[in-house]
């Protein structure tokens, strides 16, 4: 493996670039660089692992049952991509993807803009392959923007990479077997957590149960039970919460929750939350992807083929970014996404292709077995996905209420693209990252049509920050000074 | 809020906050710095003025932006902590008039 | 705002495209009591309103028609009692300033040429008069502390100004739903007939009878306008935009291709490109931009960029507005323009009484599309 430090020992052209160095881009990295694909990974934090695997080359949090046998198994991926003859850009963010102006062939060349250290520049790919995995769904409930409230992946990025835990009273709030999963992690490390509120929805229990026989055939059941065994060990666990507030002036000090037809509050000095991963598009979206509404995972996904490559040619979206599947799966994920890369760029032919497939895609569905079921049982309630209190903050950036969002669709505004024009939602440096699921499904639930139907954000380069210097520097061409001096 | 695991050994490195000497452990984020040294908001923000503190951790909210060495709205979550850095809470939005000379100069 | 079919004669006027030009005529008829319908596409469509730099802006309009530069004059003249107006009905400030704004240059070559087309523009026939100023590195850089060195000069005029173009957009809408205006979204106009009674308008939605229509349809109106005997053979024209995160306030005058807006984000704009309908983003037309703007201001080097876009300028052929009455089927209306910010004023104070008159003044007939008849037969 060769280390990126900066732009200009970037090469002018990759066989293979891939985004993000979790499970998933990590596998992808490796089997492009085996299959003798010149390969680059570009990864935004300063070390690999995605946020499944944060820190797991730099953890001070040594003791392995803490962070948990599946933790460290993200061991075995970095030492390939380190075996490997792939290149990898640690710090490194990819502001854009585009088609490149002059694609050297048919196999649809990209043009990537990359950012180093506050230097930018853009390179060529002939394949991109993007495992920018997935962030946790938003979670809009009133006083979520308090200092003190914070995402339960968060806390658990915080313990991984820097040995931190929560202190004082701590409560965690949401549903899903992350939750479950972090909340065991942290207090295996030594966080006292007075509280766990569990809003998964008692009826959905009614609609995963179908699903159930595939579970039980699969290692979640297991590791599910040892989870809610030990959650239930010297903490108290709320189930069917209905609502949750969080107060306080300049800092959370205390949360308000309901369950049956009682009100309770708790003093707090940090509320964690979590409501089930979703897939991060932002990327895709921009690129111009077709994404669908999904109906079980409540969220968008990009449509891909068997290989995940996308409707845009030569962009291929492997692990969570591509619908949620979970961290063994995504690994798994990559490599058919290089494979498939491997073979559009004539590196091998379709049988061999298939062939080196066909065990990976039988581990994969072996891996994939039992998430039906957890995807339907750990749907978020409506309430929590599209609050009913006016007074809530939908876009944390622009500050824009749920209210002010109900009065814009009653006003005609039928879409995310007009009530950004109308209100700005969505429109700060967060890009709507933390509220254009919401906002999709309030309109939508305002309108009483589907989600698909009201479509999401329409995105635009550059996704992640650049300054207007690192843009100054770029090349220019005469058609741009064209368009730009008269 | 959050509290460091005893034992962890590592080296630590040391930066200011507001002016204000501070320690962190190699290794850490501005943002994983400011939740051990008990910084209970890093900013305020341009459109109401509320406080916010770092919440996603990820590089995804931009809630735990802050001034770093100068330059202001660096995402506190993915920038390690350096020996000597100068890290700042802001008010409101950010004010390139005051700032130093931003790096990366067009040409 | 429901979506029946076979609505018939709910209103007087309908105006078809909800955007700026439309949601200003809209509001201006329904000021005046005109029962109005407006239909409008969903939320991806073509939408200039989107994209516009929200300038309200005099200076250098007009070169090769004076009308167009005393329509634009009055326009900026009538923004205040817009504003006003908007604020009265909505509690919305649209935050329409006019400190006078900036045209920086670069090079002595850019403010040479600047300089004779302000001459070239201020002598032409019945040319509106109104002041302007051609000032050197340093007196512009009194005005504007915050340039660099690489401005040789600028033109300052004291008429031009700005908005806050997305509030303005929401003040036009909810001032619309106050003064019962009906708006309909996902609304696309199929078809525009022309029968004894007025016109019948037709879409997936169902269909409409109306006593006058008016076009207001961005780039739609190259298409709606024959089928009412009105031609606005207008076309794209790409332009693409950047916009930072917000700064402290540090630029207090609108440049033409940079501004602070009130709430902080800085605008840079003003490519042009022909390209058809495409809309990406391309990196070397916003690098070149920001690059002009990090040398007319180099603290801007810092800032962050938080998007970037493109919309499609609907232009006419000689560029100017385009505002007619159809000879064959009167009641028949087209208003176009690329300006949607600039003129709000006219078309909601102005022009809707005209349309509700029924018939447009001769001062502006420079305006009608005949012109583009008599150049092609020339």
């Amino acid at each position: 493996m060769k280390t990126i430090k900066d732009v200009a020992a970037l090469s002018e052209c990759y066989d293979l670039l891939i985004i993000g160095a979790g499970p998933a881009g990590l596998a992808a990295a490796a089997t492009g660089a085996e299959l003798g694909l010149s390969a680059v990974l570009v990864d935004e934090n300063p070390a690999p692992g995605g946020q499944i695997y944060r820190g797991i080359t730099t953890t001070p949090v040594t003791a392995k049952e803490t962070l948990g046998a599946d933790y460290w198994r993200g061991t075995d991926l970095v030492r390939s991509l380190e075996a490997s003859k792939a290149s990898y850009a640690p710090g490194a963010t990819v502001w854009s993807v585009g088609p490149a102006p002059d694609s050297p062939d048919a196999t649809g060349g990209m043009e990537v803009g990359v950012s180093i250290n506050g230097a930018a520049r853009v390179i060529q790919a002939r394949q991109v392959i993007a495992a920018t995995g997935a962030l946790e769904r938003p979670f809009p409930v009133p006083g979520w923007t308090l200092p003190g409230v914070m995402t339960a992946g968060g806390a658990q990025i915080a313990l991984k990479t820097s040995g931190l835990v929560p202190d004082g009273k701590v409560v965690v709030a949401g549903s899903g077997p992350l939750l479950y999963l972090l909340t065991a992690q942290l207090r295996a490390a030594g966080a006292k957590i007075s509280v766990m509120l569990d809003t998964t929805p008692l009826e959905n229990w009614g609609r995963a149960i179908r699903h159930a026989p595939d579970f039980l055939r699969s290692p979640y059941l297991s590791k599910g039970l040892k989870l809610l065994l030990g959650a239930n060990r010297g903490m108290r666990i709320v189930r069917g919460v209905k609502a949750i507030s969080a107060h306080g002036d300049n800092q959370v000090t205390s949360v308000r929750f309901r369950h049956g037809s009682k009100e309770e509050e708790l003093p707090c000095d940090v509320l964690l939350l979590h409501q089930g991963v979703v897939p991060n598009i932002n990327l895709a979206n921009a690129v111009g992807c077709a994404l669908d509404w999904d109906e079980d995972q409540l969220t968008w996904v990009p449509q891909t083929d068997d290989w995940y490559e996308t409707s845009v040619k030569g962009f291929t979206i492997a692990g969570d970014g591509a619908g949620i599947a979970g961290a063994e799966g995504a690994a798994l994920r990559g490599r058919l996404a290089a494979l498939g890369a491997g073979h559009r760029l004539g590196r091998l032919s379709a049988q061999e292709r298939d062939r080196t497939a066909a065990p990976v895609r039988a581990q994969l569905i072996r891996a994939s077995r039992g998430r039906r079921f957890l995807d339907v049982l750990y749907q978020p309630a409506k309430a929590f996905r599209v609050p009913t209190a006016d007074d809530t903050i939908v876009c944390r950036c622009e500050e824009v209420t749920a209210g002010k969002l109900r009065e814009t669709v009653a006003l005609g505004v039928s879409g995310p693209n007009q009530m950004k024009s109308f209100l700005r939602c969505g429109m700060g440096p967060c890009q709507g990252r933390l509220c254009g699921l919401t906002v999709t499904e309030l309109i939508a639930d305002a309108r009483g049509v589907s989600p698909g139907e009201v479509g999401g954000y329409r995105l635009r380069p550059p996704i992640k920050p650049i300054t207007l210097g690192e843009l100054a520097a770029l090349p220019k061409t005469p058609a741009a000074i064209k368009a730009v001096e008269r | 809020m959050f509290r460091r695991l005893p034992d962890l050994g590592g080296e630590t490195v040391t930066f200011t906050i507001d002016g204000h000497p501070a320690t962190a452990r190699l290794g850490d984020t501005v943002a994983a710095a400011l939740l051990a040294s008990g910084i209970q908001s890093c900013r305020t923000t341009p459109v109401s003025g509320a406080p916010r503190a770092p919440y996603c951790m990820m590089g995804v909210c931009f809630e735990c932006l802050v001034t770093i060495n100068g330059i202001g709205n660096r995402q506190g979550c993915l920038i390690p902590v350096a020996e000597g850095m100068v890290v700042e809470t802001q008010k409101g939005a950010r004010s390139i008039a005051s700032e130093l000379p931003a790096k990366g100069d067009a040409a | 705002m429901t979506q029946n079919s076979k609505t018939v004669s709910e209103a007087e006027i309908a105006v078809i495209g909800g955007g700026l030009v439309g949601s200003a005529t809209a509001y201006g008829l329904a000021q005046r009591g005109a029962r109005v319908l407006v239909l409008d596409e969903g939320d991806i469509a073509y939408r200039a309103s989107r994209g516009n730099f929200a300038l309200v802006w005099v200076q250098s309009k007009g070169l090769g028609m004076s009308e167009y530069a005393a329509w634009t004059k009055t326009s900026a003249e009538q923004w205040s009692t817009l504003a006003k107006s908007l604020r009265d009905e909505t509690d919305i400030d649209v935050a329409h300033h006019q400190p006078g704004g900036f045209m920086l240059c670069l090079s002595e070559a850019e403010l040479e040429a600047r300089i004779n087309a302000m001459r070239r523009l201020h002598n032409q026939p019945r040319m509106v008069q109104y002041p302007y100023e051609i000032l050197d590195h340093d007196e512009t850089k009194r005005r504007l502390p915050a340039i660099g060195p690489d401005v040789v000069g600028s033109v300052f005029c004291p008429l031009d100004g700005h908005v806050n173009s997305l509030r303005l957009f929401r003040a036009l809408h909810l001032a619309m739903a106050r003064s019962g205006v009906s708006y309909r979204p996902n609304s696309h106009v199929e078809s525009i007939k022309p029968d004894r009674d007025g016109f019948l308008i037709d879409g997936p939605w169902g269909q409409v009878r109306v006593q006058k229509v008016v076009l207001a349809a961005g780039l739609g109106n190259a298409r709606l306008g024959p089928m009412v005997g009105l031609h606005a053979p207008v076309r794209p024209s790409k332009g693409q935009v950047i916009v930072t995160e917000k700064a402290a306030p540090f630029l207090h005058h609108p440049i033409v291709t940079v501004r602070q807006t009130d709430e902080g984000g800085v605008m840079i704009g003003d490519s042009q490109e022909d390209l058809g309908f495409d809309t990406v983003v391309t990196p070397p037309v916003i690098s070149l931009m920001a690059q002009r703007a990090v040398r007319m201001f180099p603290l801007l080097a810092g800032l962050n960029v938080v998007r970037t876009w493109s919309a499609l300028r609907v232009m006419s052929p000689d560029g100017f507005p385009i505002y007619d009455q159809s000879q064959s089927y009167p009641g028949a209306f087209v208003v176009t323009c690329h300006s949607g910010v600039t003129l709000a004023a006219n078309h909601a104070l102005t022009l809707a009484h005209h349309i509700l008159e029924g018939t447009l003044p001769a001062s502006l007939e420079a305006f009608s599309s005949r012109r583009f008849h008599v150049s092609s037969a020339a």
